[in-house]
Order: structure tokens, then sequence, then C-alpha cells
């Protein structure tokens, strides 16, 4: 297929579509709101399926929980504050060990913050923005076509280990218009969702969904079986991109947009004979840990940079993984505000001079 | 030798940890004759609320699934989109549907999502040990009324079959009772037709039962039973609020 110009929010939704998702539920804000009002328009389309606009962010995201619960690939999508009111679902679904696929388009918070690009929501999608002990697969696209590749195979992993997956853009990626090819990304070979609630047809016990275990020592052991998946994910699922590290004497840390932008700052400090690389995870949980403590070991690193539209809440990922090897420094704009390169440039002489 | 009587396929064999003389357990099994009755049972998909029938999952013998506090129709919503063809109901108290989850009934209403739900009010929080509901009556004790709650502040109890009669696509709404056995039959009657409306695809359907909680109220059962009658019927008037079959 031929490459074709597509708004990230509306390639997200067609990339939703291709991996067989039927069922969305959503609500409006922006800015995310070419992803339901594609689904309204595609659903109808489709035998089966069903685009619901619901009544709040907390309905659709229950109305996720019935339709996953259900067996069916379902989606839903918001921006920063809609992302909070679906919490509570969230930390549901995760309990009940339900597969789906949550977008957010983040924007500038906290409160209602603003309506132009943030990264303020890491802590939120990485940490468990619920309550209980419970994690979510954040895949962070850095393309329009990054995010297609990663909204179908989000779907997957869901169905692979029974845990929902978000696709952390932010409003850049979801607003910028860019040329996209959907190709197919490889299938996994998924179980039988023998658990799902589709009537028992007379032909087995009932199926319960659930995350109620009202008996501590169960519920206890509920956690530790989800930890253990979690574990799977660690072992199976870190993505990132390591970009110009060879002989790099700083290495930036950056995602998404923000990382988009590093890679100018790089190609003007090559020009001026500063070799800078970068570790963009791709998995911002589970975090690419591994690869950030392996660059801190390496002689020709100086310092890291981290760089964020937020106040810095990645660095401290960063710091955990450096383990104090190397200084870790952060740069960050924040609200809706997107750093420039000449800025990143110049804190990085700012972090080398004070290297030296 | 003939069997004349059998528990319902409806229920599982597990103990009900309902309290004496509490009426859940008397609307369960009216719930799942119905669904045995009609031949629903293979395809029926159940939501049970945060409460004290938080565990009635374990009851139905149906598939199931455990909704968020008041989330039940946002759920229930989201199952019979996937399964069109499956009877889908959710069964809820009053603080679950007429405080936290007022606005997933009433726009599970308005959109005519064609479930059924079994609304289950005793004029109190059972499971969290007696605090006021929305449908306290006014004068009624509980423990965060602790003077009986005052309408100034309070305001009056809220009717939510009468609220729902007025949304077009709430096509069958009925209020019954189940304090004594021809309110029982009337109120499984209800429960019928609006399971057998939810089939025929015509949109939401509602059916508030007005039921017991002697733990909470102080009472005896059989006293439970009375209060009922002489204090929540006259709030709470029994009867047929829309049926979409009558009205042509």
């Amino acid at each position: 297929m031929a490459k074709e110009l597509w708004k990230g929010n509306e390639a997200i939704a067609e990339a939703a579509i291709k991996a067989g998702c039927k069922f969305f539920f959503g609500y409006p804000i922006t800015p995310q709101n070419e992803i339901p009002e594609y689904m309204a328009m595609r659903m109808p389309q489709i035998e089966g399926a069903a685009f619901v606009q619901a009544e709040s962010e907390v309905a659709a995201i229950n109305m996720v929980y019935g339709g996953a619960g259900s067996g069916a690939r379902v989606m839903t999508s918001s921006s920063s504050p809609g992302i909070s009111l679906k919490q509570e679902g969230i930390t549901y679904i995760a309990g009940a060990e339900l597969p789906c696929v949550i977008v957010n388009i983040v924007r500038g918070g906290p409160g209602l913050g603003g309506i132009q690009p943030a990264q303020s929501d890491y802590f939120q999608a990485t940490k468990g923005g619920g309550h209980g002990d419970y994690r979510l697969l954040v895949l962070a696209p850095s393309s329009v076509q990054e995010a297609v590749d990663l909204t179908q195979e989000a779907f997957d992993m869901a169905d692979q280990y029974r845990n929902p997956v978000m696709i952390m853009g932010d409003g850049m990626i979801g607003q910028m218009m860019e040329p996209v090819e959907f190709t197919d990304v490889p299938k996994r070979n998924l179980p039988e969702k023998t658990w799902a609630t589709t009537g028992t047809k007379g032909k087995r016990e009932h199926n319960v969904i659930n995350s109620l275990f009202i008996d501590p020592a169960a519920c206890e052991k509920h956690n530790i079986h989800l930890f253990e998946k979690y574990a799977e994910m660690e072992k199976n699922e870190v993505r990132v991109e390591e970009y110009n590290m060879d002989g790099a004497e700083i290495v930036f840390v950056a995602y998404g947009t923000t990382a988009r932008i590093v890679k100018n700052a790089i190609a003007t400090l090559g020009k001026e004979g500063i070799k800078a690389g970068l570790i963009r995870p791709i998995t911002l949980w589970p975090y690419p840990s591994k690869t950030v403590e392996a660059a801190a070991a390496k002689a020709n690193v100086k310092a890291f940079l981290t760089v964020e539209m937020s106040m810095g809440q990645m660095v401290e990922d960063v710091r955990l993984a450096v383990n104090g090897a190397k200084p870790v420094h952060f740069y960050g704009r924040t609200g809706g505000m997107v750093p420039t390169p000449a800025a990143i440039v110049a804190e990085a002489k700012k972090v080398l001079g004070g290297a030296k | 030798m003939a069997v004349v009587f059998q528990k319902t396929k409806g229920l599982t064999d597990k103990q009900f940890h309902y309290c004496p003389g509490c009426t859940h357990g008397i609307i369960h099994r009216l719930v799942a004759e119905v669904l045995e009755e009609l031949g629903l049972l293979d395809d029926a998909i159940g939501v049970a609320p945060v409460g004290c029938a938080v565990f009635c999952y374990d009851y139905f013998s149906c598939d199931m699934q455990e909704a968020a506090h008041g989330r039940a129709p946002a759920v229930a919503t989201g199952i019979k989109r996937v399964n069109p063809k499956s009877a889908v109901f959710t069964y809820q108290g009053d603080g679950d549907l007429a405080s936290i989850g007022a606005a997933e009934i009433v726009h599970a209403s308005m959109r005519g999502e064609k479930f059924t739900t079994i609304f289950v009010n005793n004029a109190i929080y059972g499971m969290t040990g007696g605090q006021m509901a929305p449908t306290t009556l006014v004068g009624q004790k509980a423990t965060t009324a602790p003077y009986g709650r005052n309408e100034d502040l309070a305001g009056m109890p809220l009717r939510v079959s009468e609220m729902l009669a007025t949304i077009p696509k709430a096509v069958f709404v009925e209020r019954v009772s189940v304090h004594d056995i021809p309110n029982i039959n009337k109120a499984k009657k209800a429960i019928k037709k609006a399971f057998e409306i939810q089939m025929k695809g015509l949109g939401f359907t509602f059916v508030e039962i007005l039921s017991t909680c002697p733990t909470n109220w102080g009472k005896t059962p059989l006293e439970s039973l009375k209060w009922l009658q002489e204090n929540m019927i006259p709030y709470f008037p029994l009867g047929n609020f829309r049926n979409v079959e009558e009205v042509k």
C-alpha cells in the first residue's frame, strides 16, 4: 500500500479497526476528538460493530469493561482530565484482567490545564493512576506511523497478557499529519478467551468477571499472580530506540514528540563537534532501565539529560536506572509549551560545561 | 416419587450471605426463575452491583460481571453491544443506582439500552452499615442521619421509577414489592414482562422492587415487612409507570 497523509488521531482510530477493534466507547475532549469522530463514522460500516458516545469518561471506561469482559476487542480514548476520570475503571479492568486499549492524547495539566501537547501524565500512566498494585503496558509513539503500528500491536499485547494497554501520545502526535503506511504487524499466537461472558450456552459453568477477593489471602494471591504476569511483560515487551549512541559524551533520554526535537538538537550539537546520543523509550512501562544502565556504565558517557514536556517525571526512572553512576540532568517545558531545539542545545552545553 | 418443586436452575448451590429476613433472597429467586422459565439462562449475562448484592455473581448460574459502584448500567451497555442476542441484566441497590450511579442509569435509559435493570430499593445502605440513601424516607433514622432524614438539609427521597418513566426509551417501568405473597407474585410478573420486552428489542426495561433491611432498620423481619407496607409504599406507590406494549 502506498503512503497516505493521515492525521495522528484518525490514523490511530483506523489502525485500531484494522486490528479488529469493533467496539469504541468515548466522550469528547480536546485534543483527541478526531478519534471518537472517526469511530462514529467507521463503526456503522462494520458488521456487528458499535460506537457509543458515553455520558462521561467514567461510563465510557465501564462500557469498555463490559465489552472487554465479553471477549471483544474494545477501545476508548481521551485526554488527560478524561483519563483521570477513567482511572477507577482502569484499576477494575487491571484487577479483573481484561484486555483493552486506552489512548491518552496528553495535554497540559494539572486540573483543566490546557489543550496543547504535554507529557505530564507519565506518573499517572506508569506508576498506577488508580488504586491498588497494578501496571499498564504503556506505549509512546513518536510519529504517526509508529502510532499506527503500536496501536495495531497493542490489541495483541492486551489479549496476550489479559491486561489494559495504554497508547500514550501527546497533542502533537494526535493533531499532526504525516505520511503513513498501514502494514500488517505480525500477529501473535493468542489464547482463546474461554473466560469471557458470552452466555454459558448450557455447555460450561458460568464465567465471572470480577476483581473482588474478600479473603485477604486470596486477594494477596491474586496480586502475586498479577505481578508474575508483569514480570513476563518486563522480560518480553521492553522497547527502546538507541540513536547516535556511539561515543556519545552526553546521552539524552526523551520519548514521543520530545524525542524528535532532541534528534534535531543532536544534529546541531554534532555540527559543533559535540557527540550526543539519545535513548528513546518506546515502552514507558516496562521501562528500558537496562539500556539506560548500560549507557551509564560507558566511559565515554559523561552525563544524562532527560528532556520532557513536564516538570520532570520520567527523569525519576532515569535516575533509578543510572543509580548514581553519572549525573542526571533535566530540562522540561510544560503546560503545553514545547521545548525548542535551540533551548535543548543550550541546556546540553551547560551540562557538559558543568561536568568538565 | 414425583418432584413437585425444586430450586430453579438459575441459582447455584452457593449459600446466600444475606441477613435473616432480608428480601434479597426472594428477589434473586424471582429473577432466576424468570430466566429459567423464559429459556434465557444459557444466554443470560448479569451485572452485579457494589452493595449487599455484590456477591450475586456467585448466586446466579448464568455468566456474570461484577461492576464498580454505580457503573452496572455502563458495564451492561458494553456487554449488550457485544452480545446483542443475550438477555442482559443489572441487579442494583439504591445507593448504587440512585446515588453514585444516577448518571449511568439515566443515560442507559435515555439511549434505550436493551437490557433489564432490577432495582432493589430498601431505603438504606445495607453493606456499609445503615447509612442514609437517596431513597431514605424523611424522618427515617440512618447512621449518617442519626436524628432522622432532614428534608431541609438532605432533601426528599428520589422516586427513581417516576423519573425514568419520563424518558421515552425507558419502555417498561414498574414498581413492585415483596412484602407478601400476592405482591411477590406481581413482582415476578413484572420481571418476566421486563425480560420479554428486552428480548423483543424494544428498549430499556426497569423493575423497582421495594425490599426490607431488618438489620439496619433495627427491626425484626416481620416488623420490617409491616414497616415497608406502612411507610415505603405511601411514598413509593406500587404500579406500572410505563409499558410500551400497552401504549399503542
